[in-house]
Order: C-alpha cells, then sequence, then structure tokens
C-alpha cells in the first residue's frame, strides 16, 4: 500500500484551473521530485495536500486514511511535514523555539498543566527539550540555539526550517524548493543533510525543485508539471531526455 | 598631565564601582531595605515631615506638595532622601554580604517556598507603607489591579499580537457579575432587598465571586474569539471596539442592576492582602502559560500563522485560549476594582479605560511579563503624582508614550523572559 495516495486532484482558484487530475502515490523510503517551470502549480500541490486549500476534487490519502476537509494542523499532525518556498519562520522566536514548537501535538499536559506548571509538564517539556537539541546538533544550527531566527545566516534559516518539520515526526517530508538562493557549498550541506534525514529517520521525501541536477542527483522517480498538468514521469533518466520536457524548459526548436 | 587624567577618570571609575557594589545587591537585599526604609517611615516620618516644615507626612514621594507648593519642593526633596535614598542605600550595601548567605540559603529550598518568603517581605512593606495613609492603600490596590490588567491584555496584544480593544468590556462584565453575586447573596441593600445567605460567610465566598465574574467574561470573550478565526488585524480591532461598546450599552440598558446610574454600596472586601493575593496568583499563572509550549504558540500564530498550522499548532485553540484567558483575568481584576472603588457605572468601562490599559502595556513592553509590571506600576503612580496638574496630567503622560513609541516601538522591557529562579538567586559568590 503506498504512504501517500493522491487520485485524480483537480483545483480551481475561481475560474482558473490551477492543477488537473494529479496523481501521485509514493511508497515509504521514496525520494520523490516534482519540476516544472515557474507558475505551473507545483506548491499549489502541496498547499491541497497538506490542507492550506481544498480541492476542487480528488482524493488525498495518507497510509489509506483521507486527509480530505481535515485542518492543516491536524494533517500536519497525522505526518506530513513540510518547508515553505519563501522561508516561513516566526521571525521573534528563537532557533529553539521554533524546534520545541513542532512538538506540539505531541504534548498531552493541557491546559492545566500549561497554566499551573505541573511535574507532568515539566517532564514532557524535558524531553522535549532533549530532542530539540538532539534535531538542532543533527541539522548544525546547535551553536545558534539562543539566536532569534532572522539574525541567522540563509543557509542556517533553511536548515532550522528542515529541523523544525522534522521534530513533528513526519512520514512524508514535504520540501518546498529546500535549495532556492543557496550558495553552491550550502547546496552541497543540503544535498548531504537531505540524504542523511532519509537515511536516518527513513522518512519519504517528496520535494519540489528548480535546479535539475539537484533533483537528479536525490530523486528515484520524477514528475513534470507545467501548467498544472503531468507531462512527463519515470526515473531520471528518462526524464532528462523526454523531449516534452526539453521542450517546456527549453523551448520548441522551430528555427532551422 | 597624567594627574589630570587620573582625576577625570577618578569620577567614573567611582560611579562604576557603586554601580558594582549595588549589583551585588540580591532581590532579598533590596526587599529587606525596603522593608527597613518603611519601618522608619512609620517610627519618624511624622515628626521628621514636622521638622522639614512639611504641612503632612508626604503621600506620594513628596510630589503632590511639590507641585502645590513649589517652595516646599526642597522639603520633599529632603525627606525622600533622609528617608527613602539614604537608608535603602545604607541598609542594601551593608548587608549585602548577610543577604547574599541568606539568598542561597534560600535558592537551596523549593522555589516555591523561596518564592513565597521574598513575596511575604514584599507584601509586609506594602502593608506598612500603605498603613500611613488611606490614599497610598488605595494607589496600591489600583496599581495592582492595574498589573492585572496590563498582564492579561499583553496576552492578545502582545503575545498573540492582535489589537484587541475589547477589555474595559471585559472588565465590566467581571465587575457587573462579582458585584451582583456579593450585593445579592451577601449584602443587605437598596438594590437586591434582603441578602439571601448571612453575610459573614461573604468574605469566604468573594474569591468564588470572583472567579465566576471571571467566566462570565470569558463567556463574553467568545464574541470576540471566533471572529478572530477569520479576521485579523484592522478588523478584530474594529469587532473588538464595538464590543467594549456592546458590553456598555447593554449595562446601560440594564434597570436591575442599575443601568446608567450604577451600582454602588459593595461590601469591601477587596482589602490589601486579598488584592495582593489575587495578583501574585494572575503573574504566576500567565507566567507558567507563556512559558509553556502552548504559550509559545501564541507567538508562533503572531508570527506566522500558516507556519504554525503546518508545524501542527493548532491555531484555533491557541486563540481561543489567550482570548478566554486574558478575558478571565480582566473579569477577575474587574470584580477586585468594583470592590475597591465600591461603586461602579457604565462609563467607568469606556474608552478611557482603554486608553489607560493600552498605554500601560505598549508603555511597560509587549510580550514581556516584566513589562507588563513595570508598565502598569510606573503609569499608575506617574499619573497619580502628576494628579495636582490636573488638565496638563493629560498632556504629559501621552508626551511621555510618544516619546517611547519613538524611541522604543514595542516598549521599554518588551520580549524579555520572567524567570523568578534569576531574579531570587543571590548576587555574590560565595569565596
Amino acid at each position: 500500500m503506498p504512504l501517500l495516495r493522491v487520485a485524480d486532484m483537480t483545483h480551481y482558484f475561481g475560474g482558473l484551473r490551477a492543477v488537473h487530475n494529479f496523481n501521485l502515490s509514493i511508497e515509504p523510503g521514496e525520494i520523490r521530485g516534482l519540476i516544472g517551470p515557474n507558475g505551473a502549480g507545483k506548491t499549489t500541490i502541496f498547499n491541497l495536500i497538506t490542507g492550506i486549500h481544498t480541492p476542487t476534487e480528488g482524493t488525498v490519502e495518507l497510509e489509506g486514511r483521507s486527509l480530505l476537509g481535515r485542518q492543516p494542523h491536524e494533517i500536519a499532525a497525522s505526518g506530513l511535514g513540510r518547508t515553505f518556498q519563501n522561508l516561513l519562520l516566526w521571525r521573534h522566536m528563537t532557533v529553539m523555539e521554533h524546534v520545541k514548537m513542532a512538538h506540539y501535538s505531541q504534548l498531552t499536559y493541557g491546559l492545566v498543566g500549561a497554566l499551573f506548571g505541573t511535574p507532568r509538564r515539566n517532564a514532557e517539556e524535558r524531553q522535549v527539550e532533549e530532542n530539540t537539541l538532539r534535531l538542532m546538533e543533527m541539522f548544525d544550527v546547535a551553536k545558534y540555539g539562543d539566536w532569534i531566527v532572522g539574525n541567522l545566516p540563509y543557509g542556517a534559516q533553511r536548515r532550522v526550517e528542515m529541523a523544525r518539520a522534522m521534530a513533528t515526526h513526519p512520514k512524508v517530508l514535504f520540501l518546498d524548493e529546500p535549495t532556492a538562493g543557496m550558495t553552491p557549498e550550502e547546496l552541497v550541506q543540503m544535498i548531504a543533510i537531505i540524504r542523511q534525514v532519509h537515511r536516518d529517520f527513513g522518512v519519504a521525501i517528496f520535494l519540489i525543485e528548480h535546479r535539475l541536477k539537484f533533483v537528479m542527483e536525490l530523486c528515484q522517480r520524477i514528475q513534470t508539471l507545467v501548467f498544472g498538468e503531468v507531462i512527463a514521469e519515470g526515473t531520471p533518466d528518462e526524464i532528462q531526455n523526454n523531449p516534452k520536457v526539453i521542450e517546456a524548459y527549453l523551448g520548441k526548436e522551430d528555427i532551422h | 598631565m597624567e594627574a589630570i587624567d587620573l582625576q577625570a577618570d577618578a569620577l567614573p571609575s567611582r560611579i562604576s564601582r557603586i554601580r558594582a557594589a549595588f549589583s551585588q545587591v540580591p532581590a532579598l537585599g533590596w526587599l529587606a531595605g525596603i522593608l527597613c526604609t518603611v519601618l522608619i517611615e512609620t517610627m519618624w516620618g511624622d515628626p521628621l515631615s514636622y521638622q522639614l516644615y512639611l504641612p503632612k507626612l508626604p503621600v506620594l514621594f513628596g510630589c503632590l506638595i511639590m507641585f502645590k507648593q513649589p517652595t516646599l519642593i526642597p522639603s520633599a526633596l529632603a525627606y525622600d532622601i533622609l528617608v527613602y535614598l539614604l537608608p535603602i542605600a545604607a541598609v542594601t550595601l551593608a548587608t549585602r554580604k548577610i543577604t547574599n548567605a541568606l539568598a542561597a540559603q534560600l535558592s537551596r529550598l523549593p522555589l516555591w517556598l523561596s518564592g513565597l518568603i521574598h513575596l511575604g517581605l514584599l507584601y509586609l512593606a506594602l502593608h506598612f507603607w500603605a498603613d500611613l495613609s488611606d490614599y497610598r492603600e488605595l494607589v496600591i490596590k489600583l496599581t495592582m489591579i492595574a498589573v492585572m490588567l496590563t498582564l492579561s491584555i499583553n496576552l492578545i496584544n502582545g503575545y498573540m499580537g492582535e489589537f484587541s480593544c475589547s477589555h474595559p468590556g471585559f472588565m465590566a462584565l467581571g465587575a457587573y457579575a462579582a458585584s451582583t453575586i456579593t450585593l445579592l447573596f451577601f449584602t443587605n441593600d437598596r438594590m437586591f432587598g434582603e441578602a439571601l445567605m448571612p453575610p459573614a460567610l461573604g468574605p469566604w465566598f468573594f474569591p468564588l465571586a470572583l472567579i465566576i465574574g471571571g467566566f462570565v467574561a470569558s463567556a463574553g470573550a467568545l464574541i470576540v474569539a471566533i471572529p478572530s478565526f477569520r479576521t485579523r488585524g484592522d478588523y478584530l480591532a474594529i469587532i473588538s471596539l464595538a464590543f467594549m461598546f456592546i458590553v456598555k450599552s447593554f449595562v446601560e440598558n440594564m434597570e436591575w442592576i442599575g443601568g446608567p446610574r450604577g451600582m454602588g454600596s459593595q461590601p469591601n472586601w477587596s482589602t490589601l492582602p486579598v488584592v495582593f493575593v489575587w495578583m501574585v496568583i494572575c503573574v504566576w499563572v500567565i507566567n507558567n502559560f507563556v512559558r509553556s509550549i502552548y504559550g509559545k504558540a501564541l507567538n508562533a500564530v503572531r508570527d506566522n500563522e500558516i507556519a504554525a498550522d503546518a508545524m501542527t499548532v493548532n491555531t484555533r485553540k491557541t486563540k481561543m485560549v489567550a482570548f478566554l484567558l486574558g478575558a478571565f483575568w480582566a473579569g477577575v481584576a474587574g470584580g477586585l476594582f468594583a470592590h475597591v472603588m465600591r461603586f461602579i457605572n457604565p462609563g467607568t468601562f469606556g474608552i478611557q479605560r482603554l486608553a489607560e490599559i493600552l498605554a500601560m502595556v505598549y508603555f511597560g513592553g509587549l510580550n514581556s511579563v516584566v513589562g507588563s509590571i513595570f508598565g502598569a506600576v510606573s503609569i499608575n503612580l506617574i499619573s497619580e503624582m502628576l494628579r495636582p496638574l490636573e488638565i496638563y496630567k493629560w498632556i504629559v503622560i501621552p508626551l511621555i508614550l510618544i516619546l517611547v513609541m519613538i524611541y522604543r516601538p514595542t516598549g521599554l522591557i518588551a520580549f524579555r523572559e520572567f524567570d523568578i529562579k534569576k531574579i531570587l538567586q543571590p548576587k555574590l559568590d560565595k569565596d
């Protein structure tokens, strides 16, 4: 059974058809890529699956349970972690608070614990803190623990976002252009981090990317999206040699 | 040449030495100093003010006298220096070895116990200081109520970042609910007639009345909390302002609780210890909350709601808790306020009250418990001290606010955590 299954998903923004008949099935432990030119609807697909928008038609299932009509935080808690294309960090909060916050759904001490500081709350928060320190170490942001996140270098902010997403204990991790705006060195580090996350957590990864080289190196299967429709699907090699993909990216060869 | 340089250096280094000496004084030392000062005033305040040609004991550090009779400024300043500044400086510095050792002993006790001991000393100081004049007692009570109000509005305006104007409304709900209970059940009065229960039991049921007042305010807060799921920013501010006016005209049109004439003769149960205990509970609970992950979720919702949602934060529940908790404490504060003033009318909870509360929270600092306490205490004391200026008071205080907003847009002590353990710990390492 696939971990995440999306069938015939279509979405309209008013009269505009943003996504048409999108199908996806992600197996446990897979790394899958979604590429396409600007405005093809890649981020919309992420937002539809993670519940920010509700698809007009189609089904979305995680481990056989439908995600349609559920709140984004419920979907996130059931195992879809994500990062954002343009870094949605909390600008007044420290790195440590970011990673701690993502443990929200795992807390059980409730309002009484929060108001009166019960021993149970202290125990749970200590556990969260340990886990947070481990994740910060892993994503190489431990040295920034007490920094306000806006003061961090750009690459480190990206890594904070990944650490935060991993703290929600996802089964599938959605990465929306994880290398956007990164320097070549940071890019190499990011490839290593994604590999490490994949290996250590055994999480399935679904990523959107612009840099073909990056996708080709990481993903086992790739889909190409143009104007909301999948025009090609296959292994990196197949995609690279697909004439439709080349046309979408480089334009048609009609000047002879 | 060198000699001159040395002399020029001497003054700053002396100041920094004095500052270093004071920085070694632990919280316990300051409390001891304040307590000594207050005891000195209790014993020698009256004869001293007579010796200094003051008409009576200066109530608020002589500020009222200074504004009324400028010729008495030297006497009032002398009084302040002799009674307050010198004893505090002398006691804190002289006892800093002992108080540090004591603080080290106390820090080995459980935090709640050493916290209670410090609070007990603070209460004693306030008690003796208030004992010298009824006006002082009133100012202290209103200041403590203002601390509760500021802290509870900071949950919404600071921690959650919504501009809510509904606080006077919450306060009114709490004040009227608590007053109705105490008047109906425990007081023989004109409005509700004979007491339904023995009045002697009243003070014991007073906390219950306040809590019910708090819950009534929370229930009212639903009117603002539910729209906050879909609206933010200016629109929610307008909804909350509308809520305040709804409550006001609702009360004005309820004849059975006095309508526009108001409600009076509440029993005098908001005594100094009662208000003090409620304020401490309020600070403790809200500080607990904002330091927990559930409380930090307010900040996440404020800074980016979509990201908060994607990180499993239940944003609706978070907003709901902020509004209901804020309204609860505003309601309790309103109930205490009604029993301090012993008269409330709808006009008490209007736009002027809102301006005061907002001034306190934005002056003190958003997103900070210390800031709220500081803001409430300083704005309250300043406005009491400037009372002789009459109408000009309302030029001076807004001017101060404008200056704060220009130089520190989030308030004077914003975004700071209130760590009780750090405040109480000894400042001098044992050698």
